[in-house]
């Protein structure tokens, strides 16, 4: 298979190894429970069910947006991609190689193609580094030599947009919001990552902060031919900047596919919700009544059955006793539009599916590899 | 790592400069302190104690052991005795000088070591946390459960009298507060998203732990140690005080404070010497720490 | 949406017999001083707020919004904060207030809720005992009565199983019935000014709308004035009836919410509002604003947005532009702003120069 370069930056033949086809990243059957423990022998008398048998994946070049609420396990997904946190269950595939497994990418491996940008808070730099050492650490640890590190901590900062002679000595303290988020980022490449997952990465931002680091990250996507994955509860940002979205929910994605489709025909009454608690900038346009009622419930003892049934207005019977599937992400077409609802699936049980001579249901196409 | 041209991205045009200088984190420490008279008053004094006990051999007036019994328990300003005698004829002011020496360095010393060990302890413990932390925890907790002076009683008593022993003595009665302090700000340093930024980057535990961990922690355990100084100076006058230090008839001032004790009645001034030094050194070195916390305890 | 906007004719009746301002807020001045720099947070700011009416302050950090509202309450520091200027709430005068009249007036007559509420719940008591304590303080009764009242705030601000949440300390409820619950401690005295600190920014978007709509019932009912803090536009949108947008410690704008959010002057108002991230396109840059915010230490005459201004001209940076109201009481301050037919109209004159440094 003949690598195709598509792009105006042209990547090293070694780097892309399974072509354009591929995807760059196949997350399958992600779980992860933490355990509440108490009493005097610290036994486990619960588990939060913090991420809850999840499967996409991303293609080379795409912006993937995931949104969500509190609760719903977007941030503790994000670490376990990044091996911060250890999988309880679960496979990952880098660019056709499985992660963490014999023949396939070392952990290490995974580190150069998989960076994180965090959101921008105190705790995003070392405040008693400066900033050219903070974004140096990485190419060290990777064996570059200290001089080089530094030259490529400086010439990541003026990729960035700041100036390497008048910021690089600076530290976390003296940069403002919007510029500690461009370090943020500036650190986040210094080991030339193919996939970055942004975690709330300009949630803590002033809104024209927001735009400018939008569009640095707009820039840098086509110049370093970079996959994105961002995660963000704001739902104008995310049907910005994605190409497709999940939305999740209490540790399950409830819904997938392309941004125009989710936005504009919503399918799971939660992600419909959801996009009407937009705010619109118009004060004619004031709501009198939430759309959704209640807060996010606790990830500790999930509703049976589907989870958002206890604030859903559709629920009925079969919604309390069976779990929708959402369908079989992983072998679906990067445009298909999948939903967990029961109302969705032909022959649920539901008032309002479909009849069941029209199939929403992908067929089953085999084996994926 | 392409080049870009040059304007796109950049938002340098209006970046204002700062209006101060760019200040490193000392510097800004420095800054602070500059302008805390009692603290820089207070460091001056401990320089001055310092100074003196460093050279006390060649400032003391006269030798410390000599004893006359003639000139036993005379009043300050006696002829030569510029400080008056203790009970066996001492020159007061020699013998607080040479005592100091002992006193600074019981104070100085086990601290030192202390914080090294119990800082060590108490990174580890943080930053592994869970059976690591446990083991080592509940391990100081046996030791935290005595008061310290009963500890350091129970010690010194076991291990004898002595200046080494003391010194022994001292360190492992401060070794569980550091450790403690230790953890509880590397465990604190641990959950931050740096670190997870530096883990994500491949980076190995120890690489970690000296370039992002230690940095941030060694302030508040720097601060806490050096209000460890006063109190060790105490414990230590404390134990020379009932016997478990240093011998006689060598100088020190917890030692002094115990054979004057029967004096206190004939020459109370006298008597009150040692522990007037013993109170200016540690209330020094108090106020120094907390002068340094303040200045040290800060974002920006 | 390119409705006729006409000046409101009755305007010139009604101002005659326009009900007194409840707030009035006069040339307010702000300044931190330390020894190194003084810091000018506010720099002569004046509104006035009807009783019952609802004032939302937008601005981004570094603006001074935050401290001028928490000068109503005088919660600066009083060694290195300098204030001058005139502020009143009702028949109070806040400037001169003594610590022990401000005392009597925060939490009774002036309330203020946070964006933070696990800091601003102390976690050591339950909600019960908080609201609780807040009534019996300022409304002298005994505590069974405080109890009571606490329950019927809990009730009103609609939380859940009141009786029982009552008893729950703050880290055992969710950060929407934390906000809720802060609220209640708010409003347990019935104040007749009820501060806002961005108390949204923190909630899900779920959980804020919630609130806002929660916010702007109980305004209704109890007949509050309200100054809500924000850096949102669409938090604005939500609940304001008048909005007033500050840049450098300055109001720069200020009218009826429609006035400024949908047919905003100043270039600052119109570069914020298209910077913001609504259904762009996606392939297109997203419009920013050049540079960064003044420093406030040294800020240097002339109109503060200025030096990242698409139109700025030499004039700009002489002095600070006047204010410019029109025939609905929408006002800017900016040189290119003037009342055209009892409206105000922007006019950018010269061509668009790139923004000067």
């Amino acid at each position: 298979m003949t690598d195709v370069i598509e792009t105006t930056t042209p990547t090293p033949a070694s780097r892309d190894r399974g072509g354009p086809a591929q995807p760059m990243l196949i997350v399958e059957n992600i779980k992860k429970y933490f355990p509440i423990r108490a009493g005097l022998l610290n036994r486990k008398v619960a588990e939060v069910k913090a991420v809850d048998d999840i499967s996409f994946y991303v293609l080379k070049g795409e912006t993937l947006g995931i949104v969500g609420e509190s609760g719903c396990g977007k941030s503790t997904l994000a670490r376990l991609l990044m091996y911060l946190i250890e999988k309880d269950e679960g496979h990952l595939v880098l660019d056709g190689d499985p992660v963490g497994e014999k023949a396939g990418v070392p952990l290490d491996g995974l580190r150069r193609s998989l960076q994180m940008v965090f959101q921008d808070s105190y705790s995003s730099l070392n405040p008693r580094l400066p900033i050219e050492s903070s974004i140096a650490y990485g190419p060290k640890v990777q064996g570059a030599s200290a001089k080089s590190a530094k030259e490529q901590a400086r010439a990541l900062l003026e990729k960035v947009g700041l100036k390497a002679d008048r910021f690089g000595q600076r530290y976390p303290h003296e940069l403002s919001g919007g510029q500690k988020q461009r370090v943020n980022i500036a650190r986040a490449l210094a080991l030339d990552p193919r996939l970055l997952i942004l975690d709330e990465a300009v949630s803590a931002l002033d809104k024209s902060v927001e735009a400018q680091v939008l569009n640095l990250l707009g820039d840098l996507k086509e110049q370093l031919n970079l996959t994105y994955i961002f995660i963000s509860h704001d739902l104008h940002v995310v049907k910005y900047i994605s190409d497709r979205v999940l939305v999740m929910y209490l540790g399950q994605v409830v819904e997938i596919g392309p941004v125009d489709k989710i936005y504009e025909d919503p399918k799971h009454p939660y992600t419909q919700a959801l996009l009407a608690c937009r705010l619109s900038m118009d004060p004619d346009e004031r709501v009198d009544a939430a759309p959704l009622a209640g807060d996010p419930p606790n990830p500790v003892n999930p509703p049976s059955g589907c989870r958002f049934h206890t604030r859903c207005p559709h629920a009925e019977d079969v919604c309390m006793s069976k779990m929708p599937a959402l369908g079989d992400a992983l072998r679906s077409d990067p445009s298909e539009h999948l939903a967990a609802c029961h109302m969705v699936h032909a022959g649920s049980g539901h008032s309002k599916a479909p009849n069941p001579e029209v199939t929403t249901l992908p067929l089953w196409q085999g084996e994926m590899r | 790592m392409t080049d870009i041209p040059a304007g796109s991205l950049h938002i340098d045009k209006a970046q204002a400069a700062p209006a101060s200088k760019v200040r490193g984190y000392w510097g800004s420490v420095w800054n602070r302190l500059r302008y805390d008279y009692v603290t820089l008053s207070c460091m001056a004094l401990i320089a001055v104690i310092v100074l003196l006990a460093v050279f006390a051999p060649w400032i003391a007036p006269m030798d410390p052991d000599k004893s006359s019994m003639a000139n036993r328990l005379r009043p300050i300003g006696y002829k030569k005795f510029l400080l008056g005698t203790d009970e066996q004829g001492r020159d007061m002011l020699s013998r607080l000088l040479w005592g100091g020496r002992n006193s600074l360095l019981m104070g100085i010393v086990p601290v030192i070591f202390a914080t090294t060990i119990g800082g060590a302890f108490g990174v580890v413990a943080g930053y592994y946390g869970g059976k690591v932390n446990m083991v080592i925890m509940r391990t100081m907790d046996v030791f935290f459960a005595f008061p310290s002076v009963l500890l350091a009683v129970a010690i010194a008593g076991s291990l004898g009298g002595g200046i080494f022993n003391q010194m022994l003595t001292l360190t492992v009665v401060l070794i569980p507060p550091i450790c403690r302090v230790a953890e509880t700000a590397t465990s604190q340093v641990r959950s931050l998203d740096f670190v997870d930024a530096a883990r994500a980057s491949g980076a190995s535990t120890i690489s970690i732990l000296f370039s992002h961990v230690l940095i941030n922690v060694l302030s508040p355990v720097l601060v806490y140690s050096s209000t460890l100084v006063s109190i060790s100076i105490i414990l230590a006058a404390g134990l020379s005080f009932l016997g478990l230090g240093v011998a006689p008839p060598t100088a020190d001032w917890g030692l002094m404070l115990s054979t004057l004790r029967q004096s206190i009645y004939v020459q109370p001034l006298i008597a009150a010497l040692p522990g007037v030094a013993i109170l200016i050194t540690s209330i020094a070195f108090n106020l120094v720490s907390d002068g340094l916390r303040q200045a040290m305890d800060v974002k920006a | 949406m390119n409705e006729m906007r006409s000046p409101d004719l009755t305007l010139v009746e009604a101002q005659s017999e326009k009900p007194e301002a409840y707030v009035k807020v006069k040339d307010l001045e702000v300044r931190f001083v330390s020894r190194e720099a003084t810091v000018k947070a506010v720099n002569g700011v004046s509104f006035e707020l009807k009783k019952g009416e609802v004032l939302c302050v937008i601005g981004e950090s570094g603006s001074g919004k935050s401290v001028m509202m928490r000068s109503l309450l005088q919660l600066h520091a009083k060694k290195r904060t300098r204030m001058s200027g005139e502020m009143r709430v009702g028949d109070h005068d806040i400037m001169q207030a003594t610590d022990k009249q401000m005392s009597e007036l925060r939490g009774s007559t002036i309330s203020m809720i946070f964006q933070e509420p696990m800091t601003a719940l102390d976690p050591l008591y339950t909600i019960g005992d908080q609201i609780a304590e807040t009534v019996m303080r300022h409304e002298k009764v005994d505590r069974d009565a405080g109890w009571a009242r606490a329950l019927e705030l809990l009730e009103l601000v609609r939380v859940p199983s009141p009786e029982r949440r009552l008893k729950a300390y703050p880290h055992e409820l969710s950060g929407g019935l934390r906000q809720r619950a802060m609220i209640a401690v708010a409003l347990s005295c019935r104040p007749s000014l009820l501060l806002a600190d961005e108390p949204t920014t923190a909630l899900d978007a779920s959980v804020q709308i919630q609130v806002l709509v929660l916010l702007r019932r109980l305004q209704r009912e109890m007949g509050m004035s309200m100054i809500f803090v924000t850096h949102d536009l669409g938090v604005a949108a939500q609940i304001a009836d008048k909005v007033a947008v500050m840049y450098a410690g300055r109001i720069i704008e200020y009218g009826n919410a429609r006035d400024v959010l949908m047919h905003p002057e100043h270039p600052y108002t119109r570069a914020m509002l298209s910077s913001t991230i609504k259904d762009q396109d996606r392939s297109t840059p997203l419009d920013t604003i050049a540079g960064t915010p003044p420093d406030l230490r040294a800020l240097p005459d002339g109109c503060s947005f200025a030096p990242r201004c698409k139109y700025a001209g030499p004039e700009c940076f002489e002095a600070m532009p006047p204010e410019v109201t029109d025939g609905r009481n929408h006002m800017a301050r900016c040189v290119r702003v003037s009342a055209v037919r009892g409206l105000l109209a922007f006019d950018p004159g010269i061509p668009a120069a790139p923004a000067l440094v």
